[in-house]
């Protein structure tokens, strides 16, 4: 039974139906959380790797990936600080094309990033359509405070699963916590269930 | 360290409000009493969450502004105008009433004089240099409470951006680790700094690079961000700076 907070009323009078539990809605708003600075990693340094449990490592260029097929995509996002946007708009590559043709036999991927960040997913949340290495944000390349030069974005959990900066994923059959779940987040986040801690 | 204490089922636990007093025009110091409160490490926060009759709830983040060893936990809130949250806790919230909350959460943006403690040898502690914006200056409240009242050796420095003098907070606590610098106009006898915290200002009023400062920069995301990316330029590692940002000014997309 939560207690009720005498005189707490909402703000909105209709609760949009495309917001999580404990959620509310950003508007124009597109906060930036991270723990640390943001890297700088020039374009001709840069590249995207698969690695660990892999038939062979794959590593792009910036150019050999701004040349694989792309896709846009329009979705909500949801922020484990309880902010949501909706209809988000981004382009990139879907995990799927990176990953095709790679024989595995593992079942979760660690995304890891410029600056140290790393975040674990089970595979089957980054593949089938459901995530994407993009960047370009609203039309305009990615900025560096948002995760540029790319980004992972895996809509349907919460948002510090979409990490920044990314320069690739360690496949692995073990599921290791990543930077935030080692700090207590909870293990797959998923905001319909309001997964934020571990055990949530 | 903070790993075993965050491992836990975080459940919501009922606080109740012992006072909620005006610190500035528009900060109120929340003092909670929270039965079952586990403890918690300098610069971990709470989450609260308000339901109203019709069983809509909305949660926030707010930074625990006390020191572990302090009985009560204290919160500084900042009165966002227009903010579904902020204003009740600021203006409605009376002594007696029950909020709900969770923590404490968080193990990153956190220091313990525990840290430096590691096998005792002086040069593995490094100094610590902390930056605020405003009401950013609260996670820093606990770990400066904490560190004076540990009697610690590590060298702690907190450089304070505020408005104006009368938006300072918690000047018990600040002491003499404390430059603050006034952004919006300082009395005509002030002998401190005034203006925004600049390159210039971080580097004459920080840790320089070469001592390896742990550094924690908080307050709102424009401020963190300025702060973060500068400390970078004059040669700080970024693997020492800590952040957290706060929201407000400068989200826009
Ligand atoms: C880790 C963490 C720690 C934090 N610690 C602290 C702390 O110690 N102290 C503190 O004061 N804050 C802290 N914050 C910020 C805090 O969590 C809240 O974001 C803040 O109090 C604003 O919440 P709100 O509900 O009042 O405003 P919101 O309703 O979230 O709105 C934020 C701003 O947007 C505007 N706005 C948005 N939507 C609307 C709308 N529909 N109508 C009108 N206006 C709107 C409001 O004017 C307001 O200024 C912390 C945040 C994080 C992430």
């Amino acid at each position: 039974m939560s207690l009720i907070s005498r005189g707490f009323g909402r703000r909105e009078q209709r609760r949009d139906e495309r917001l999580p539990p404990g959620q509310y809605d950003a508007g124009d708003l597109f906060p930036v959380l991270s723990a640390g600075p943001t890297p700088r990693t020039s374009l001709s340094e840069w590249d995207l790797t698969l690695q660990g449990e892999v038939d062979g490592l794959r590593r792009w260029t910036w150019e050999e990936f701004r040349d694989l097929p792309r896709e846009a995509v329009s979705v909500d996002i949801h922020c484990v600080t309880k902010w949501s946007k909706f209809d988000t708009r981004w382009e990139g590559v879907a995990v799927d094309t990176l990953l095709a043709g790679v024989r595995t036999e593992a079942s979760y991927v660690v995304a890891f990033c410029d600056g140290g960040y790393t975040t674990n997913l089970p595979l089957a949340d980054v593949t089938d359509g459901r995530a994407w290495v993009v960047d370009t944000y609203d039309g305009q390349p990615l900025a560096p405070e948002h995760g540029g030069p790319v980004r992972l974005l895996v809509p349907h959990l919460y948002f510090w699963k979409s990490a920044k900066w990314l320069r690739g994923f360690a496949l692995s059959r073990f599921d290791e916590p990543g930077f935030w779940e080692t700090f207590g987040y909870h293990e797959r986040g998923d905001p319909w269930l309001e997964q934020r801690y571990s055990g949530d | 360290m903070a790993r075993a204490a965050v491992q836990r089922r975080l459940t919501w636990l009922r606080a109740t409000v012992l006072e909620n007093r005006p610190e500035t025009a528009r900060v109120h110091r929340l003092l909670l009493d929270v039965p079952g409160w586990p403890g918690h490490l300098p610069g971990q926060h709470v989450d609260l969450r308000l339901t109203a009759e019709d069983g809509y709830t909305a949660q926030r983040s707010y930074s625990v502004a006390s020191a572990p060893e302090d009985p009560r936990l204290h919160l500084l809130v900042e009165r966002a105008e227009g903010g579904e949250v902020s204003p009740y806790l600021t203006d409605e919230l009376r002594p007696g009433d029950q909020l709900e909350l969770r923590g404490p959460i968080g193990g990153y943006f956190v220091w313990s004089s525990a840290v430096d403690r590691g096998g005792g040898r002086p040069e593995g502690r490094r100094p610590v240099q902390l930056v605020a914006g405003g009401v950013g200056v609260a996670p820093f409240l606990a770990m400066l409470d904490h560190h004076r009242r540990t009697g610690g050796a590590t060298a702690v420095r907190l450089l304070y951006s505020a408005r104006t003098l009368q938006d300072v907070l918690a000047r018990d606590v600040l002491g003499s680790w404390t430059t603050i610098t006034l952004t919006r106009g300082a009395p005509a006898d002030w002998r401190g700094l005034t203006g925004r915290i600049d390159r210039r200002v971080l580097e004459a009023q920080t840790f320089a690079p070469t001592t390896r400062p742990r550094v924690f920069a908080c307050g709102p995301t424009s401020f963190v961000e300025t702060v973060a990316t500068t400390l970078v330029d004059l040669g700080h590692d970024p693997s020492s700076i800590r952040l957290e940002r706060f929201g407000g000014s400068g989200d826009r997309s």
